[in-house]
């Protein structure tokens, strides 16, 4: 979500978030159609289910028209939703898991290191473009299905990083963890996934393995 | 640079972030280490396609649900004036 430091591009939404401020509900109508989709998706992403995304994202605008004054412009307003939407959705994982606060960094937990991150085990190109397997259905129920069964931990962490674009800072900050535990989290993420995806996608005849082993 | 070393580096040169000289190990290790450069290509394959992911759709019943009590909470957050 970060801007280039250098001229950043004017912000589209900051208008109509003017306007709505003003008391302009259709300016407010107009902010939440824009941001709708991505705040349902990003609910849905990490949640893995529509009712609870749903919760969320009426949350997320509920809240945004009692906060419309709140907003600094410290960023551009879509990253202050999508956070607002975040933390709806942290919220909800949290409740659903019994626990009442963000676990915080434990020193015994493996996120804490890279002595265990695990292998690559089936190691291939893929058979298809990236782009192309995202747009086919049968592939996309399989590509939901890789990243819902992700351990919570590690599904938010790639949700928020590599989906909605967050910095590493950004997203720790929002996780209430080091930037340390969000990398290694994300390292894990992304490892698991790859592997999964790489089980389905990979071409099996180009299949490669390592000839060498390091202590 | 191992394997193993590389592995713990492949955020940060997966995400640009990292500094020329560890950037110059990790490539002079890919140019030397054929399953490592797929597994760096099958990340950065991952991560595209989870970019390139359409939008979920929102239930359209849901939508005219939340509209209703957004209005609501507008309502009673900016009252009309007068009343």
């Amino acid at each position: 979500m970060s801007e280039p430091s250098d001229s950043p591009p004017a912000d589209p939404d900051l208008d109509l978030l003017r306007q709505a401020r003003a008391g302009d509900l259709a300016a407010f109508e107009k902010l939440v159609g824009r941001f709708q989709g991505r705040v349902y998706g990003l609910a849905y992403r990490m949640l893995g289910e529509s009712h609870d995304a749903e919760d969320v994202t009426q949350q997320t605008f509920l809240s945004l028209v009692e906060h419309l004054k709140d907003f600094r412009g410290e960023s551009a307003v879509a990253a202050w939703v999508l956070r607002i939407a975040a933390n709806h959705a942290l919220k909800l994982l949290r409740k659903r898991r019994g626990l009442p606060t963000v676990p915080l960094t434990d020193p015994g937990d493996p996120d804490e290191g890279y002595a265990e991150v695990p292998h690559p085990e089936v190691i291939a190109p893929w058979r298809d473009d990236p782009g192309e397997l995202a747009e086919r259905h049968e592939a996309r129920e399989l590509i939901d299905r890789a990243l819902a069964g992700l351990d919570d931990k590690y599904r938010t962490v790639f949700v928020l990083r590599d989906i909605e674009g967050f910095s590493v800072k950004e997203t720790a900050d929002l996780l209430g963890l080091s930037e340390a535990n969000v990398k290694v989290r994300l390292l894990r993420a992304r490892l698991a996934l790859r592997e999964k995806l790489t089980r389905v996608f990979g071409d099996e005849a180009a299949r490669v393995f390592p000839d060498h082993r390091h202590p | 640079m191992t394997c193993e070393e590389l592995l713990k580096a492949l955020n940060d040169y997966v995400d640009d972030e990292t500094v020329l000289a560890v950037c110059r190990e990790f490539a002079a290790h890919l140019a030397g280490c054929n399953p490592c450069r797929v597994v760096v290509d099958n990340i950065r394959s991952t991560i595209r396609l989870y970019k390139a992911g359409e939008p979920y759709p929102m239930p359209p019943e849901f939508q005219a649900r939340m509209r209703d009590a957004l209005r609501a909470k507008w309502a009673e957050t900016f009252p009309p004036a007068g009343s």
